[in-house]
């Protein structure tokens, strides 16, 4: 302490010089404190299931089954989608992105509940370690959607470690979204009314209603599996007296939403980039915002579309199509209206642009082909196929991964206080999009050519476009490396960068760089709307014309907190 | 592997052409959209790239009548889409009135066929061109899921239930049969051929595969085995409702209820009799859970079928007899 108070100019104190202790971390109940231990905690996870991801192509590549044993297999895609689902894309953009920016986006010093928050971490961690055990133990071999009676009476794997694993988790995100739903009504800054907030903060709103509201179904159906198979009461299984399909009505009334859990903070991700990138506000804004909101509602209600050829009576089937149909129309209007921002825009294409446009391009291939599968003549053909596994991977790694690298690369000068090597950078934006493409698109032909999805072995005639998808993972493989080695090295060695790289209005921007622990020495007065670029550059212009140079740089400042 | 290669499927049902229609038309909208949204995103990247005199965006909010526009356009789209979709799916659920009923059992991890004439098979079913099928499954074990997809039909298999599945063969081949749910160990294993072939030369694999009984014969054999008859007998009144014309019927319950007396009520009222019990009758059957296996409870119903309605019983005229199945009841 005595050394800082000797040299002060040295070192401005800011969030993560605040203390560097393992205690300093670990108790920590700083919100942008939390987002770097989910920053770290999602990036394993997504690490391990990427391990799993290149194992499933490298088998494959033949039509034999002759890389792995087919339970290994079984094994293999369960736990790609369990760690992928539950550990990387849920928690990937609200808990780090999230919870580093809705504070700092609204101007309050933290989130309702810090405490709360670090808890979630916990949660989320101990919830991560069931899951790890059951790996470690020799897998789960269910598949992710844990379908009955196959998971309560025939597998032999661990499937209930893995439940309370996803059991677990789940408060973690329950608690996240109480968080978020409180900060944002409660803590808003003075003068940022609902229509002044940023869409990332819409989409969170959004995205944290679905997180209350869903995942307690989760949680039951996970408790009454494991009561089935650790009781043999009948719940699920016909033999017991139980109805499988009572199972997938509970199992996707969850797992839908959680789709929209998913792409939701990512399209809040995605506006933020095409505003910044394009110094113009959103095209429609109000739609954009209501649009999320009328996604997590509509979410709710399409969850037997997962169900078409389940068995469920074909009334229901007509009812959950046309619900699903309505899912489309919010989407459109996201869409068409960031593509019209770009519209008289003054574009600038660094690394977080060009993640965005990716991510606009890719997500209206998923979603169109989500109209699809909503469809019910053509879902009879392809459900359960490779067409299902090109169209959701298209939504969430087309969009959600994309949309969380865009926003890493946008925000991370902003939570490291380092630049991030643009070149670098740009090459695996597009190593990745040309990877993703590759790996994903043969898959659509594949599934309505017939193959079905969790095969370990298949037909000859399916071995080309096979070959062509694991050749995209693999340049999807090294897309991925790239941005993991230099965000690490930009930590280390990186040139501190300016405290607004991108002149992008926000009161995350109006923060130091790095924040301080307390985020804003004086909290912000907000005066006029979000990304009001074209208010911000008439007041400079005004104020160069009727002050000297000297008032010059404090009008910016000011019209900055706009 | 690089000759034996397709990008688009055999087609060979009376309704594969339909779904493919239905396809073509949703990837001609989305290759449309994508290339729109595509082609609109790099025209606005060369025409208002970042440069001097250029530094902001212009004072644009927003457009009500183009959010109109691109909120109707979509949803017309959309909602036609889905009224072809619902009436592909129709078709695709309905079977025909006259579709001769083939069974299949699927379990971990083989299929199992019986033709009507008592022929069995195992993961290859043998069928000729022209003639409606109706395929009612039920499964031994975990969920299966009976997929043709040069057929464009899929449909899942449960324990404990009948699902059903329709087509018509209209090219001969061998086309592959997967199961498309999955359902442990060797999955990706349980699939086989469904074989098409002209009625000729289906007549003379049927004379040449040997003979089984019908499965109208061997229903009834273990229907007079089980002793069922000494209860259920056929023409008079005794301790259990006579069975004449029983299916398709509506049959008034104990608890006041009317059920319709189709394939899964039946399956229930042999293996769990005291679920639903007939107005007038005691619970007295016993249960045959355990001791029939699902091909033996698929004769019985088939023999059950067979039995028509004795004179004065008030049996749905056998037209009207609708085909249905636990699908069309929302039995989830």
């Amino acid at each position: 302490m005595t050394a800082i108070a000797q040299a002060p100019p040295a070192v401005r104190p800011d969030y993560l010089n605040d203390g560097y202790g393992v205690r300093s971390w670990l108790l920590t109940s700083d919100h942008k404190r939390i987002a770097i231990l989910y920053l770290i905690s999602v990036t394993a996870f997504f690490l391990l299931g990427g391990i799993f991801a290149v194992l499933l192509r490298l088998e494959l590549l033949t039509p034999q089954g002759d890389l792995v044993q087919p339970d290994t297999y079984n094994r293999l895609f369960t736990m790609h989608g369990v760690t992928m689902v539950f550990f990387f894309l849920i928690p990937g953009i609200p808990a780090v992105l999230g919870n580093f920016l809705v504070p700092l986006m609204i101007g309050a010093r933290d989130l309702a509940f810090p405490k709360l928050n670090l808890l979630s971490w916990y949660i989320y961690t101990l919830g991560a370690l069931f899951t790890l055990l059951a790996i470690v133990m020799g897998g789960v071999d269910t598949g992710w959607t844990f379908y009955t009676p196959f998971s309560t009476s025939y597998s032999n794997t661990h499937v209930i470690l893995t439940g309370v694993g996803i059991f677990v988790t789940g408060f973690s995100s329950i608690l996240t979204g109480l968080n978020f739903i409180v900060t944002i009504h409660r803590m808003r800054a003075p003068g940022l009314t609902w229509f002044r907030l940023p869409l990332f903060i819409w989409s969170h709103y959004a995205t944290s209603l679905i997180m209350i509201l869903g995942t307690p179904v989760i949680a039951i159906t996970v408790l009454l599996l494991a009561f089935e198979r650790a009781f043999h009461v009948g719940i699920f299984d016909p033999a017991l007296g139980g109805d499988p399909i009572l199972f997938q009505h509970l199992f996707w009334f969850y797992s839908h939403p959680a789709v929209y859990i998913m792409v939701l903070p990512a399209m809040g991700v995605i506006s933020e980039l095409v505003a910044a990138f394009s110094k113009k506000r959103v095209f429609g804004y109000e739609f954009v915002a209501l649009a999320s909101i009328a996604i997590a509602v509509l979410g709710f209600l399409v969850w037997g579309h997962h169900m078409f050829v389940s068995g469920q009576s074909v009334y229901a089937a007509t009812i959950f199509s046309v619900l699903s149909m309505l899912v489309a129309i919010p989407s459109a209007v996201k869409v068409f209206n960031w593509t019209a921002t770009l519209y008289q825009g003054s574009i600038w294409y660094q690394t977080p642009m060009l993640y965005a446009l990716g991510f606009i391009g890719l997500f209206t291939i998923g979603g169109l082909t989500g109209i699809a599968v909503a469809a019910l003549g053509i879902d009879v053909h392809v459900h359960d196929t490779y067409f299902i596994v090109a169209h959701f991977h298209y939504i969430m790694v087309g969009g959600t991964t994309l949309a969380y690298l865009g926003g890493l690369h946008y925000w991370w000068p902003k939570m490291s206080g380092k630049m991030y090597p643009e070149f670098w950078a740009k090459l695996s934006a597009l190593i990745i999009f040309i990877g993703f493409n590759l790996t994903f698109f043969p898959q659509f032909i594949l599934g309505y050519l017939g193959m079905p999805r969790r095969y370990h072995a298949y037909p000859e005639e399916f071995q080309v476009l096979h070959v062509l998808s694991t050749a995209g993972a693999s340049i999807l493989g090294v897309g991925y490396l790239i941005p993991m080695v230099y965000f690490t090295w930009t930590m280390r060695y990186g040139k501190r960068c300016e405290p607004n790289p991108w002149g992008a209005l926000g009161l995350e921007w109006e923060a130091a760089t790095p924040p301080p622990s307390h985020n804003f020495d004086q909290i912000p007065v907000v005066t006029t709307e979000a990304y009001d670029y074209v208010g911000q550059a008439t007041r400079q212009l005004l104020a160069r014309r009727t002050a000297g140079g000297a008032a010059e740089s404090s009008a910016g400042g000011e019209a900055a907190r706009g | 592997m690089w000759l034996n290669f397709d990008l688009f499927p055999d087609s060979a049902s009376t309704l594969s052409g339909r779904v493919d229609q239905l396809y073509f038309f949703v990837m001609g909208v989305t290759a449309f959209f994508s290339l729109l949204i595509a082609g609109l995103i790099v025209t606005f990247f060369l025409r208002y790239r970042r440069r001097h005199g250029n530094l902001f965006g212009s004072a644009i909010h927003g457009s009500i009548p183009l959010e109109i526009t691109w909120s109707v356009i979509p949803l017309g789209i959309s909602l036609f889409i889905f009224v072809w979709g619902a009436q592909v799916f129709f078709a695709l659920s309905r079977p025909p009135a006259d579709a001769t009923e083939f069974f299949a059992v699927g379990k971990q991890w083989m299929w199992k066929f019986q033709h009507p004439e008592g022929h069995r098979e195992i993961n290859e079913l043998h069928v000729p061109i022209g003639l409606p099928i109706k395929l009612t499954m039920t499964s031994e074990d975990v969920i299966h899921s009976f997929f043709v997809p040069a057929f464009r039909v899929k449909a899942d298999v449960l324990p404990g239930r009948y699902t059903t599945v329709w087509f018509e063969a209209t090219r001969p081949g061998r086309y592959h049969l997967f199961c498309a749910e999955y359902c442990g160990a060797e999955h990706s294993l349980m699939g086989g051929w469904v074989v098409v072939m002209e009625p000729n030369e289906y007549e003379i694999w049927l004379a040449g595969a040997g003979t089984g009984q019908t499965l109208t014969a061997s229903g009834e054999e273990i229907f007079t085995q089980r002793a069922c008859n000494t209860c259920h007998r056929l023409e008079t009144q005794a301790r259990g409702p006579s069975l004449n014309g029983i299916f398709g019927r509506r049959v008034a319950l104990k608890d006041g209820r009317m059920v319709l007396a189709d394939e899964s009520y039946l399956r229930e009222s042999i293996l769990n009799p005291a679920a639903k019990v007939v107005a007038g009758y005691d619970p007295v059957m016993p249960t045959f859970q355990g001791q029939l296996s699902e091909e033996e409870v698929l004769s019985l119903l088939h023999y059950l079928k067979s039995l028509a309605p004795a004179a004065g019983d008030s049996a749905l005229p056998a037209g009207a007899r609708p085909a249905r199945t636990m699908r069309d009841r929302g039995a989830s």
